[in-house]
C-alpha cells in the first residue's frame, strides 16, 4: 500500500514537473495563407528558441470578440495572444476584456533606439492594440472583360458607372467602406466624408448612390468571396483584402489587376485577454516582444502581401519567399499605390456601427 | 344485483390494506424508481443546455449595467424631469463626477458606453473620452467642466436615454426586436428606413413554410420508391439519401454555390444545349431561388426518413383491400394509402420546418439579400456587435414564433398524429 502511495506521489511529481517544462501558449489567429504567414514569421523562429514552449494554433480570430466574452464571463480564458482587426481591438478594450499595453516597456525599439510608441506612431489607435500589418481593402477587376471595349477601370468610380464597365460588381455586405467610396464619386470631398456621414441625409446620400449599382451587385461576407467570383468570371470587379488579390494575381496567375485609387487602410494586430495568470502573462508578453520587433514584421512580408506597421521594417521588406518576386510594390504602402487612400475612422465607426448597420441592413433586405 | 352491492366494501388485499392504497404504494415506488433512472440525464440538460438556454434569454430584460456603474447618477437623476429642454443640474453633474472616478479606475465606463451605443449611436466616445480625462477635473462646476470635454453632456437626448435605461430590467431590447422603441411620447416604431427585424421574421417563416413545401412534395415520392422497392435495390437507394446527410453542411453549401453560380454548371449546360441565351444567364443565387433550392437539398433527409418508416409500417394488403373493392388506382391512393403516410407528413414537416426555421450559414452563403433569414442578424448581434440583449430578445420572439406555430400546427394537425414509425 506504501510502496503504491510513493509511486502514485512521484508520478504526481512527475507530471507537475513536466508540465512545468513543456508550455503551452495558445495563438489565435485568422488561419489560411495569414497564419501560415505567421507560423513562418514568428512562430517557428521563436519555438526555435524556447524549445520548451509548445505554440497551438487556433483559428477563431472571426469570432474572437464573442468567444472572449463568453470565456472572460465563464472565468476561464484559455487564449494567450489573440489576432484581431483594430476595430476589434477598441471593442474588446472598450469590454474590459483585453489588457492594456504600454509600447515602450513593453515591446521592443527600433534597431536605431527609437522607442515602440514612435515607431508604430499613429497606428497605436487603442490602448490595447498591438499593431502587427498594416492591410487595405481595395478592387480587383477582370482584365478580360470584351463589353468594356479596352478600357480599363482608372478610379474607384468605375465601380459605379455601369454604362462604362458593365457586369455584376461585388461589394462587402456591411456599410463600412462603401458608404465611405459611394460619398467619394457623389462629390463629396475626401475630408468631408465623415461629417456628411454624421448627418441622416449624409447616410440617405451613400445609400442612393449604392442604390445606382443595386442591381449589379454581389454582397460577400467573407474574404475569399471576391477571388472565387473573379477568378470565375462570375464579377468583373470587387473589393476584397488587397493580399487575397495579390494571391489571386500573383500565384493562381489569374486574369485579374488592381485597382488600388481610394484603398482603405485598416490595421491587424494583436491584444492580450485581460487576466491572465502571472505566468502565462510572462510567457504571452515575450512572445509579443519578440513577434513585434522590426525584423520579425519585415520577415512576415516575405510571406504574404501585408506592410508591416513599424516604419523601421519597411526599409527590410524583400522578396516573395516562394515566388522570388520584389514585395514592396505589392504592399498597400507603396507610394505608387497609396496615391489616393482612406484612413479606416476608428473612433467614427466604434458611434455609428451598429445605427449605420442596421439602417444599411434595412435598406439590403427591402 | 342488490347482492353484488351489498358485498361490495373496499377491497382488501393480502395483507389487510385496502387494495387502492397497496396498489398505489407500490406504483410510486415504480414511479421513483423510474425517476431515479432519469434524473441523470434530467440533471445533465438541466446543467447543459436548460440554465444556458434560461441564462442567455435573461439577457433580453437584463440592464443592470446601467445602475451598477453609475449608482449615485441614477439616484439622482431620478429627479430630474425628462421633459424639460434642459440638460439636469450641477446635482447629477457632480454625482456623475464620483460614478465616473470609480468606472474609470474599473474601467467599466467603456462597457457602460458600448451598452448605451446600442440606443444612442455617439455615446460609446463620449464616455471613452470622459473617463480620460475624469481624473483631471477640479472640484466644484462640474457641469461646466464635462460640457467642455464634450458638448454631447449637455445634450438632453443624452441624459434621456441615461434615464430611460436606468432600471434594472429594460424591455428596450424586446422593443428593438419588434422595429419600436420607447420614444419622448412612449412606444413608437423606428424610423421607416431602419425597420427591418419584423420583416425578417415573416420572410424567414414565409420561406421556412417554402421549403417544408418543396421537402414533402420531392421526399415523398423517394420515400415510397424507398418503402416499396425490394430491400436489395431500396438498401442501395437509401444510402444516395443519406451520403449526403453526412457530408459537411458548408460542403454541401459550396458545392451549390458551383452548381447555381452565373458562370456555373447548370447555366453552363443550359447555354451550351441553347435553352439560355448567354448574356442572360439565369440567377439562381445570391436570392431566395439558391436559399431554397440550397436547403431543400440539405433538409431533404429528415423529409424522407420519417415518411420511409412510416410507410414501412403501411400494409400493402390496405391498398390490395380497396383495389379489390373496386377503387382505382388514384382512388385506393389518395383514400387509403395517403391518410396512412399523414402521420409521416407531419413528423417531416415539423422537423424540416424548425430546423429551417433557425438556419443562417447557408442562407448566408446563397441567400445574398433577397434570401437571408432573421437567424443571421442573431448571428451579427452574437459574434460582431456584441449586443446580446437584442440577440437573446430576437431568440425569445424567434422562440415563441415556434410555440405558437407549434400549438396551430397541434390544434389542426394533433401533435398525437405525429409518427417517426
Amino acid at each position: 500500500m506504501k510502496s503504491m502511495l510513493t509511486l502514485a506521489t512521484a508520478a504526481a511529481a512527475l507530471t507537475v514537473v513536466s508540465a512545468a517544462q513543456a508550455e503551452d501558449m495558445t495563438i489565435v489567429s485568422w488561419g489560411g495563407a495569414y497564419s501560415a504567414s505567421q507560423q513562418k514569421a514568428y512562430h517557428d523562429p521563436y519555438m526555435a528558441m524556447h524549445p520548451d514552449v509548445t505554440i497551438i494554433n487556433d483559428e477563431s480570430s472571426a469570432e474572437a470578440v464573442a468567444k472572449l466574452r463568453a470565456m472572460s464571463e465563464a472565468g476561464n480564458v484559455t487564449w494567450d495572444v489573440v489576432d484581431v482587426v483594430a476595430a476589434d481591438a477598441i471593442r474588446l478594450c472598450d469590454e474590459g476584456l483585453a489588457m492594456e499595453i504600454d509600447p515602450d516597456t513593453m515591446l521592443a525599439p527600433a534597431p536605431d533606439g527609437t522607442p515602440a510608441s514612435k515607431d508604430f506612431g499613429d497606428l497605436l489607435v487603442s490602448e490595447c492594440f498591438i499593431p502587427q500589418i498594416v492591410y487595405s481593402t481595395t478592387f480587383g477587376y477582370r482584365t478580360d472583360v470584351a463589353e468594356w471595349g479596352g478600357k480599363t477601370p482608372e478610379d474607384i468610380c468605375a465601380v459605379f458607372d455601369t454604362d462604362t464597365f458593365p457586369g455584376k460588381r461585388s461589394l462587402e455586405k456591411r456599410p463600412i467602406n462603401n458608404v465611405e467610396w459611394a460619398l467619394l464619386c457623389d462629390g463629396v470631398a475626401p475630408e468631408d466624408v465623415y461629417d456628411v456621414l454624421s448627418t441622416p441625409e449624409g447616410v440617405d446620400k451613400a445609400l442612393a448612390k449604392l442604390a445606382t449599382i443595386k442591381d449589379d451587385v454581389v454582397w460577400w461576407s467573407a474574404g475569399a468571396e471576391t477571388p472565387q467570383r473573379l477568378a470565375d468570371g462570375e464579377v468583373v470587379i470587387g473589393s476584397t483584402y488587397n493580399g487575397r488579390l495579390f494571391s489571386v494575381i500573383e500565384e493562381q496567375k489569374q486574369p485579374v489587376a488592381m485597382l488600388w485609387d481610394w484603398q482603405v487602410f485598416d490595421l491587424d494586430g494583436w491584444i492580450i485577454p485581460a487576466g491572465l495568470p502571472e505566468a502565462r502573462l510572462k510567457r504571452a508578453l515575450d512572445y509579443i516582444y519578440f513577434a513585434t520587433d522590426t525584423q520579425r514584421l519585415a520577415d512576415q512580408a516575405k510571406y504574404i502581401s501585408y506592410g508591416p506597421a513599424r516604419k523601421s521594417s519597411a526599409p527590410l521588406v524583400g522578396k516573395h519567399a516562394e515566388l522570388g518576386i520584389e514585395m514592396a510594390p505589392h504592399m498597400p504602402t507603396d507610394p505608387k499605390n497609396a496615391v489616393h487612400t482612406l484612413l479606416y475612422n476608428y473612433e467614427w465607426w466604434a458611434d455609428n456601427r451598429d445605427d449605420l448597420d442596421a439602417k444599411f441592413q434595412a435598406w439590403l433586405a427591402n | 344485483m342488490s347482492d353484488t352491492t351489498a358485498q361490495s366494501g373496499p377491497m382488501l388485499a393480502a395483507d389487510g390494506t385496502p387494495l387502492k392504497v397497496s396498489l398505489a404504494r407500490a406504483l410510486r415506488r415504480q414511479k421513483l424508481r423510474a425517476l431515479m433512472l432519469i434524473a441523470p440525464l434530467f440533471l445533465f440538460i438541466v446543467i447543459t443546455f436548460l440554465a444556458p438556454i434560461g441564462d442567455m434569454l435573461f439577457r433580453s430584460v437584463e440592464n443592470a449595467i446601467v445602475p451598477d456603474t453609475l449608482p449615485e447618477t441614477v439616484a439622482v437623476l431620478a429627479d430630474w424631469d425628462a421633459s424639460s429642454e434642459e440638460a439636469p443640474g450641477e446635482d447629477v453633474f457632480t454625482a456623475l463626477h464620483a460614478d465616473l472616478l470609480i468606472a474609470a479606475e474599473e474601467k467599466t465606463h467603456t462597457r457602460l458606453g458600448s451598452r448605451l451605443n446600442y440606443e444612442m449611436p455617439g455615446i460609446s466616445s463620449l464616455f471613452r473620452k470622459s473617463g480620460r480625462k475624469v481624473d483631471d477635473m477640479t472640484p466644484g462646476n462640474y457641469k461646466e467642466q464635462f460640457i467642455a470635454i464634450d458638448k454631447d453632456w449637455g445634450n438632453v437626448d443624452v441624459w434621456r436615454t441615461i434615464k430611460r435605461f436606468s432600471g434594472d430590467y429594460t424591455a428596450g431590447y424586446f422593443l428593438a426586436s419588434i422595429d419600436a422603441k420607447i420614444g419622448h411620447d412612449g412606444f413608437e416604431f423606428v424610423d421607416e428606413d431602419q425597420r427591418i427585424y419584423l420583416f425578417l421574421l415573416w420572410r424567414t417563416i414565409v420561406l421556412s413554410v417554402a421549403i417544408t413545401l418543396t421537402c414533402t412534395i420531392l421526399g415523398y415520392p423517394v420515400a415510397w420508391i424507398l418503402a416499396n422497392l425490394p430491400l436489395r435495390y431500396s438498401n442501395l437507394l437509401m444510402i444516395l439519401v443519406l451520403l449526403p446527410f453526412w457530408t459537411s453542411l458548408l460542403v454541401r453549401t459550396s458545392a451549390w454555390i458551383v452548381l447555381l453560380q452565373q458562370q456555373g454548371v447548370i447555366n453552363d449546360t443550359l447555354v451550351a444545349i441553347g435553352l439560355v441565351d448567354d448574356l442572360n444567364r439565369l440567377e439562381l443565387m445570391h436570392n431566395q431561388t439558391g436559399t431554397i433550392i440550397a436547403m431543400t437539398h440539405i433538409l431533404l433527409p429528415f423529409m424522407i426518413l420519417p415518411l420511409y418508416s412510416v410507410m414501412k409500417t403501411v400494409s400493402p394488403s390496405y391498398v390490395r383491400a380497396a383495389k379489390s373493392l373496386g377503387a382505382n388506382d388514384w382512388t385506393a391512393f389518395w383514400k387509403v394509402y395517403f391518410p396512412n403516410t399523414v402521420p409521416g407528413i407531419g413528423a417531416g414537416a415539423v422537423l424540416v420546418f424548425i430546423l429551417a426555421i433557425g438556419y443562417y450559414i447557408t442562407p448566408e452563403l446563397v441567400g445574398g439579400t433577397s434570401g437571408i433569414f432573421i437567424s443571421n442578424r442573431i448571428a451579427y448581434h452574437i459574434s460582431s456587435s456584441l449586443n446580446w440583449g437584442l440577440a437573446a430578445a430576437l431568440g425569445v420572439v424567434l422562440l415563441s414564433m415556434i410555440l405558437i406555430l407549434y400549438w396551430v400546427y397541434d390544434k389542426i394537425v394533433g401533435i398525437d398524429n405525429v409518427k417517426l414509425g
